[in-house]
């Protein structure tokens, strides 16, 4: 592995990170882009409050799609969190330790895009403020949760997933809250970062104690990562619908998780790279790495693709059968064909190291990705549902005005509080980087 | 023990392996409350500090784990068979199998909350005050700098806080703190 940057890694330069956080006047490129997202998030309040106000009648569902831009958001958010997760705890694992770099922001990611995906359920419930009702909790109603849904397992799955990362992410920050603590020089800073410390002392004591709950968190966080994206897939494949009745379903979702994922850990990786001048901390090699992960995950993606084509014809079913055909060449086939282009033909560029090293060509495919999986959410939700059994229902979507607000919106207030983080929370795993440092083995 | 209004003395030194010896030396001659700082966790200190290996925060986890899990799995069994009872075409009221999803999720849940309030405490946290903080050039210890504290109270601290500071002055320190209550 190529080591050539890594002799620009020193304790000073880990401690300059901290600065990032506690630089006054943030640039004006970080402006432009809050002030862009803010305006995303408004719009998406606007589109909350309109939807509160009239009912899920302002979307584009109507019978017999009833599910769609909610649902396909819903997945496509808790997806890209799948890749941070995994990030920071399978690479923990597996003491691949390049993974220090950029777990942090990894698991930040993780964090800001579970909140998002979470919103969009409860918004889609129709009465959104009864939204405690999916608790089982003692009430004169009598009102029990169906515990035999996959709907009230995936709420499970979101609840234990959103409090576990969180918790992730924070325990494994306290030491770098601290450098902040002690690094800050306004009164206010190190009350702020003082309280988010508690009191760390970077003691032997608690350090052992950190080390030995990461091992923990980390071994706990791989099959959460597994069990909350096949909970996802079984909202779909406990439906007798086909093409969502498959058993396939939960691993080629875990397996779609990781690519959206891995592919938005490497479009952050880049625009922070080169916003900060992290060149020494994330370096070439992380992207490389990333690129590699990517064409893992795309291999086991054609798997399922192929998969799914084939179980359809194996199957003999008629309606199988048509699903696959629909697909092929029905309205939406250009979703379908754009997908298998971004998610499987595009990501083959990988195997060339040259384009391994080419930030645009990294950059583009990530993005292409990321469309991909969005696009391959809405073939897997709209062509199953607009050609049901019976052609007597059968019906095309189109997502309105409405729809297009709230995605925009949700992609806003990730950026938002994404920006928000790069601004105040110590974006890089500074202790693990000091500790890499000084074993001074298979430094990143 | 003295009654002073001190909390220990405090050295640093400039890196993990010269904070090794000086803790090695310290406790062979007898000094049992030591307290280590340093800006990463370092191979070796647990046996040079002789830390009990046992692993409290584990069995938490275990406990979490065993707590999320059964307890989904009871209220689960209670909603369906004891508290509304619904009879589906004659099938058993207790669904085992659709219980395990959630009560997975739980175990998940309950071990992580159970391991972090433990990791937490096991570590001495949340304690916003430490007499250790009064000391200014400490602040370096979350950065670059590698501390150890013959707190007040060990066997062998004595009365005598000149000796002490010969005694650290030995293993090199870049500077030697009293540290205030």
């Amino acid at each position: 592995m190529s080591r050539t940057a890594s002799s620009d890694l020193s304790l000073e330069t880990i401690n300059d990170l901290s600065d990032i956080a506690l630089d006054h006047r943030p640039r004006r490129g970080w402006w432009i882009a809050f002030l862009i997202a803010f305006a995303l998030t408004v719009l998406l309040v606007i589109s909350v409050v309109w939807l509160l106000i009239k009912g899920v009648g302002i979307w584009g569902l109507n019978a017999p799609v009833m599910w769609a831009f909610a649902i396909i958001n819903y997945v496509w958010w808790i997806a890209i969190g799948m890749g941070g997760t995994f990030i920071s705890a399978a690479l923990y694992l597996l003491r691949a330790d390049w993974r220090a770099a950029i777990n942090r922001y990894a698991e930040s990611m993780t964090v800001f895009a579970v909140c998002v995906a979470g919103l969009f359920p409860i918004l889609h419930l129709g009465r959104p403020w009864f939204v405690y009702w999916l608790f089982p909790y003692p009430d004169k109603m009598d009102l029990w949760p169906q515990w035999r849904s996959s709907l009230f397992w995936d709420f499970a799955a979101i609840l234990a997933y959103l409090i576990f990362s969180v918790l992730f992410w924070y325990g494994s920050m306290l030491p770098d809250l601290a450098t902040l603590r002690d690094r800050a020089r306004s009164r206010g800073r190190q009350i702020f970062y003082g309280l988010l410390a508690l009191g760390w002392r970077g003691e032997a004591r608690q350090w052992l104690q950190l080390e030995r709950w990461m091992l923990l968190m980390a071994a706990l966080a791989v099959p959460l990562v597994f069990s909350v994206h096949s909970m996802v897939a079984l909202d779909f494949s406990e439906a007798l619908l086909p093409g969502w009745h498959s058993t396939i379903f939960p691993p080629f979702f875990v397996a779609g998780a990781l690519h959206s994922g891995f592919a938005m850990v490497l479009l952050l990786g880049i625009v922070m790279r080169y916003s900060f001048g992290m060149e020494a901390v994330i370096t070439a090699r992380h992207l490389d790495n990333l690129a590699r992960l990517l064409l893992a995950t795309s291999l086991v993606m054609t798997y399922s693709y192929t998969s799914e084509i084939f179980t359809a014809y194996y199957s003999g079913e008629a309606t199988d059968i048509a699903t696959v055909e629909f697909r092929f060449s029905g309205a939406y086939a250009w979703v379908y064909w754009s997908s298998i282009f971004c998610n499987v033909v595009a990501v083959q560029i990988f195997w060339w190291r040259s384009m391994r090293q080419r930030t645009l060509v990294l950059a583009t495919i990530a993005s292409l990705i990321l469309v991909g999986m969005w696009l391959e959410r809405l073939m897997l939700v709209v062509t199953s549902l607009y050609r049901d059994f019976l052609p007597s229902s059968w019906g095309m979507y189109y997502p309105t005005f409405w729809d297009i607000t709230t995605l925009l919106g949700s992609l806003g207030l990730f950026a938002f509080l994404f920006l928000l983080f790069v601004r105040f929370l110590p974006i890089v795993s500074m202790h693990e980087l000091r500790k890499l440092l000084h074993q001074g083995e298979a430094l990143p | 023990m003295s009654e002073s209004s001190s909390y220990g003395v405090l050295a640093s030194f400039g890196g993990a392996d010269s904070l090794l010896r000086a803790v090695t030396e310290l406790r062979s001659r007898g000094h049992g409350r030591l307290e280590v700082y340093s800006p990463f966790p370092i191979d070796g200190l647990q046996e040079a500090l002789e830390i009990p290996g046992h692993n409290a925060i584990a069995r938490w986890v275990l406990a979490g784990a065993l707590f999320g899990g059964i307890g989904t799995l009871f209220l689960q069994w209670y909603s369906s068979v004891i508290a509304y009872p619904l009879d589906v075409g004659g099938r058993p009221y207790a669904s085992w199998p659709a219980f395990v999803p959630a009560s997975l999720e739980m175990v998940f849940l309950f071990a992580a909350l159970f391991g972090t309030v433990a990791m937490l405490l096991a570590g001495g946290l949340p304690l916003l005050y430490h007499a250790v903080f009064n000391v200014e050039r400490f602040s370096r210890s979350s950065s670059d700098g590698f501390f150890v504290l013959i707190r007040a109270d060990d066997p062998a601290y004595g009365n005598d806080e000149e000796s002490l500071r010969d005694l650290l002055g030995k293993f090199n320190p870049l500077s030697i703190d009293d540290v205030a209550q």
